[in-house]
């Protein structure tokens, strides 16, 4: 019995340090601990002061648990011991001590919450965030002249620069329809705000290097919220700039009989009545699926969740209840199935669109 | 009691239908109004729910144990955690509180039965009812499946708004149904008892026990029952708001036509946070008394630890929307409440502090209740830790919706919670059944569910830091989660190991029958006065009290704080006849109606599934089956 809570706290010390030592390891792409950006070292800065209090109360409380759990043993003893009933100076002092360890946690707090609440800074990007069951949809606000570029699940900005994301959710300031509550979070740039039906939201995110950073959405969101996923893609500002123009351009005209043939088949599937292909004459500027202007720069897919292949995309396209089941999206777009000779077109025109 | 009845006068007074008398045999647990026989069966009854709902976690571990696990996919899965969490709250923590309030409230205040025996009995069958009645979802439409918290507007809206993933709205308002009507009753449940508890320790307390020398497990069942009764009308009236959007489409929570979701997350969590504390006092009760038995000292501090409960029954109810600190309610709203919820730590650090107290200068037995309880005050500890770093709003918006989340609250609920339920069932169990479990196997249990627990729910404080959400059915390899999630569902076969010592030990304890005498622990309070088990009538002669600890006293005579023990004979109260038909104790009579109103409920809920005629028809027969059994427990006579 002895060794026995030694044992149990050595594990629980050990559990702490693995903790502490899988931070930083640049295998975890979704690492809180591990800020790349002024807005999660702030909030990290609160968690540096925070959690070594709580390793200070832990010891101490633990330390004495085992303390008395040896010293007092029953060792036979006839008579009970002293019947103590209490000691009021003890009571108080433990109940004004942690109080005031209280305040000294709060003030930095309180602080905090203050500085991450102001107005966007007067160079910030202003992106519009929109969450849908089960993608993200952006849009630029202030990146140029023209329509705002709209794009899905791939956030690219620019580094040392301030995002400042609008979580729009109310019904009358956007034509996208709104639906659940979502939570955008990339922890490695920042701490999460939630995507609020009938309420605009704001948060700011900022990257120091290039680099992606992976976030997804951290709010239940019903059956594919684990695959509602995201990722800020941070260049160097000049490389931004030459994004933004490769996304002003329209949609890429196809440049062989097969991709003419996907092309058509775009159409005639009804894609247009849900994505965007921008400078295309059939395009009705649908908003209810992501836009596809630009959809062959994408990494993944279906929210982040798959890589862009051919196989992939054939999958998805004649069955996308079978790859993430709540997608919203009909098999074949109609539910018109279609030869495999045309999915592979299709599929050519999708993986052309860069 | 049967009395031998004139013929003649039989004929004149037949009743409609004859009160049962049999306090025995099987037929007499449906009409049972006695207190210890009832928290007998809401202790089975939870503990079976209990099972279930590990048998839901070891599902969703499974699934989780490895990146893109194919056990359970997104549908089923949802539901799964939805009513792991549901389980868990609702028909295994609160009704395993409930059977130790129930068995042990009279006992430890002297008194023969609750204020209101028969309303006692209804809040167990309706409590049953409601669960039948969630669970029977299986056999229908599914599961509900929006997470036990089913925030607006997917609460209406469904996962699957086109029906392409078989998922659709009719589908989705039926789970709601379930999960709407299943809580309204359960509700009922705990307000019921809440009252009856209430006025129980109000006004039936033996001679000579005022408040202050009410065990600390009265006081916190005290508290509860106040919490119970303020918190669950505001999830009462939530519940009516969804059903009727759900099903009419009243735009409560509809942001396209003047509602707002965030309402419902109010109302949710305005219930919610109270009803944490409403998980965790009882537990806190029961260690209050387990630690001062087996340190074989008084409660360090019994004042504080009264004021400490009051306290933090009244704070809960200013910390809610530290739930909410996502949601966006602005940088003044939370600071107010981060400033709340670090301070509720306090009154809770006081007691930590006062259970150590107990054991300092003590001479510490370390049977198993006693290593339940310790476990109790070192996982808590833990739990309340990460408690107070939520409260850092802005690193709580790392921390929020993350599996640093679910490490938290199973700590304080599993570790805390959880070990003080089963370190109370070591303790009482040879008072209820009147043989003792076997305390090497009390052992094994213990350590084997700790060092699972550990495992269990340690590693999940290192997922949520570093990324993984909650709520997800899957996740990807190269996240760098796989490792604690293996760790992670290890520790949780290891959990499901020590409750299988624990039913082991049930069945073999039960086997050998060591008698355990009325105080095998040599405790302090009243209930240990009366034999294991305790007759109906609880005791022959109710106990005068003259002081805290009122057991204690009168087997140790004091002497300047040092305890000299009584020859023997003191700590017997009642007289050498035995039984209470010398003593003409009568004991409230048993009744049907309890059940009767409860079975009319979940009928009536079925009700509302359907639209026209099969509504009407399922409401009027539930109705009438209730209302039948009002008049009738009402309107019915004494046996005799």
């Amino acid at each position: 019995m002895r060794g026995r809570p030694r044992w149990g706290i050595a594990w629980l010390a050990l559990l702490l340090v693995a903790g502490c030592a899988s931070a930083g390891d640049g295998a975890l792409p979704q690492n809180a601990l591990d800020p790349a950006g002024p807005v999660a070292r702030i909030q990290d800065r609160l968690w540096d002061l925070v959690f070594p209090v709580a390793v200070v109360v832990f010891i101490l409380v633990q330390g004495l648990i085992i303390v008395a759990v040896v010293k007092f043993r029953d060792r036979g003893e006839d008579r009970p011991p002293r019947q103590i009933a209490g000691n009021t100076r003890l009571e108080v002092m433990w109940t004004i001590i942690p109080a005031l360890i209280l305040v000294g946690i709060a003030v930095p707090t309180i602080a905090t919450i203050f500085q991450l609440a102001g107005p966007p800074a007067d160079d910030a990007l202003t992106v519009r965030v929109i969450g849908k069951q089960y993608w993200w949809q952006f849009e630029y606000l202030n990146a140029g002249p023209g329509e705002p570029i709209r794009t899905a699940s791939e956030l690219h900005i620019p580094i040392d620069r301030e995002v400042f994301i609008e979580l729009e959710g109310r019904p009358g300031e956007t034509e996208d329809v709104v639906d659940v509550i979502h939570s955008f979070w990339v922890p490695r740039l920042a701490g999460k705000q939630d995507y609020v039906p009938g309420h605009i939201r704001t948060m700011r995110i900022q990257a120091d290097e290039p680099g992606t950073y992976q976030g997804q959405c951290a709010e239940f969101c019903g059956l594919s919220h684990a695959d509602m996923r995201f990722a800020v893609i941070a260049h160097e500002p000049a490389d931004f700039d030459a994004w933004l123009a490769t996304q002003r351009a329209p949609a890429g005209e196809p440049t062989s009989g097969l991709l003419r043939q996907g092309e058509q088949l775009f159409s005639q599937q009804q894609c247009f009545t849900c994505h965007t292909l921008d400078g295309h004459p059939d395009n009705a500027n649908a908003r209810t699926g992501p836009a596809l202007t630009h959809f062959a720069e994408r990494q993944k897919f279906a929210g982040y969740t798959y890589d862009r292949t051919d196989e992939n995309l054939r999958q998805w396209v004649s069955n996308p209840q079978s790859l993430k089941l709540g997608a919203q999206m009909p098999p074949y777009g109609t539910g018109v199935a279609l030869s495999d000779q045309e999915l592979d077109a299709l599929v050519a025109y999708l993986q052309s669109l860069d | 009691m049967t009395a031998i009845a004139d013929p003649t006068k039989a004929v004149a007074r037949r009743p409609f239908f004859a009160r049962p008398t049999a306090t025995t045999g099987p037929w007499s647990w449906f009409t049972t109004v006695d207190h210890k026989k009832i928290g007998i069966l809401y202790g089975v009854t939870a503990f079976t729910f209990f099972i279930v709902g590990g048998l839901e976690a070891l599902l969703i571990r499974s699934q989780l144990v490895r990146p893109n696990g194919t056990i359970l996919d997104e549908n089923l899965y949802n539901q799964i955690f939805t009513m792991h969490g549901l389980t868990m709250i609702f028909f295994a923590v609160m009704p395993l509180s409930a059977a130790f309030f129930n068995y042990l409230l009279p006992l430890m205040i002297g008194a023969r039965d609750v204020a209101f025996p028969r309303l006692n009995a209804f809040s167990y069958w309706v409590f049953l009812a409601a669960g039948l009645f969630l669970y029977s979802s299986i056999l229908f439409e599914g599961m509900p499946d929006g997470g036990w918290f089913n925030y607006a507007p997917l609460n209406i809206i469904g996962p699957d708004p086109l029906s392409l993933a078989g998922a659709g709205p009719q589908i989705h308002q039926a789970r709601m149904l379930y999960y709407s009507m299943g809580l309204q009753i359960a509700g009922i449940a705990s307000l019921a008892s809440a009252v009856n508890f209430i006025v129980t320790i109000l006004n039936m307390r033996a001679p000579g026990m005022t408040l202050m020398r009410m065990p600390v497990f009265v006081w916190m069942t005290f508290v509860t029952s106040f919490l119970l009764l303020f918190a669950m009308p505001v999830i009462g009236i939530a519940l009516w708001q969804l059903m009727l959007s759900v099903r009419w489409e009243v735009p409560f929570f509809d942001a396209t036509n003047g509602g707002d979701p965030v309402l419902w997350q109010h109302m949710f969590w305005l219930f919610g946070h109270p009803e944490v504390y409403i998980l965790i006092l009882p537990a806190f009760g029961i260690v209050s008394e387990i630690l001062p038995t087996f340190a074989r000292k008084p409660i360090f501090g019994y004042a504080a630890m009264v004021f400490s409960g009051i306290a933090i029954g009244f704070m809960g109810w200013g910390v809610w929307a530290h739930h909410m600190f996502t949601v966006g309610l602005g940088p003044v709203a939370n600071t107010a409440f981060a400033l709340t919820t670090m301070f509720i730590a306090v009154p809770t650090g006081v007691k930590i502090f006062n259970w150590i107290g107990t054991l300092w200068g003590g001479q510490l037995r370390f049977k198993t209740p006693m290593l339940f309880g310790i476990g109790l005050v070192a996982m808590f500890t833990i739990g309340g830790l990460s408690g107070v770093t939520h409260a850092v709003v802005p690193h709580d918006t790392q921390q929020q919706d993350t599996y640093y989340v679910v490490a938290h609250f199973h700590y304080v609920l599993f570790g805390g919670a959880i070990m003080g339920l089963f370190g109370g069932v070591y303790y009482w169990w040879p008072k209820i059944f009147g043989w003792m479990l076997d305390d090497r196997l009390g052992k094994v249990h213990f350590w084997t569910m700790l060092v699972g627990f550990n495992l269990t729910f340690g590693p999940m404080h290192i997922l949520g830091l570093n990324g993984m959400p909650r709520r997800i059915y899957r996740y990807d390899a190269g996240m760098g989660w796989d490792l604690w999630n293996l760790v992670s569902t290890v520790g949780a076969f290891l959990i499901a190991a020590s409750i299988l010592v624990f039913m082991r030990n049930v069945a073999s304890s039960r086997r050998q029958k060591v008698p355990a005498g009325n105080d095998p622990w040599d405790a302090r309070t009243v209930e240990w006065m009366t034999s294991s088990p305790p007759p109906p009538h609880n005791f022959d002669e109710v106990p005068v009290i003259t002081s805290r600890d009122e057991l204690w006293h009168r087997k140790y005579a004091g002497d300047d704080g040092e305890k000299v023990p009584v020859p023997a004979g003191a700590s017997q109260d009642h007289g050498e006849h035995g039984g209470h038909e010398g003593h003409g104790i009568h004991m409230p009579d048993p009744s049907y109606f309890p059940l009767i109103v409860a079975a009319g409920m979940p009928i009536a809920a079925y009700g509302t599934f359907y639209e026209g005629p099969g509504m009407v028809i399922l409401l009027a027969i539930g109705g009438a089956i209730t209302l039948f059994g009002i008049f009738g427990w009402v309107l019915e006579p004494t046996a005799e």
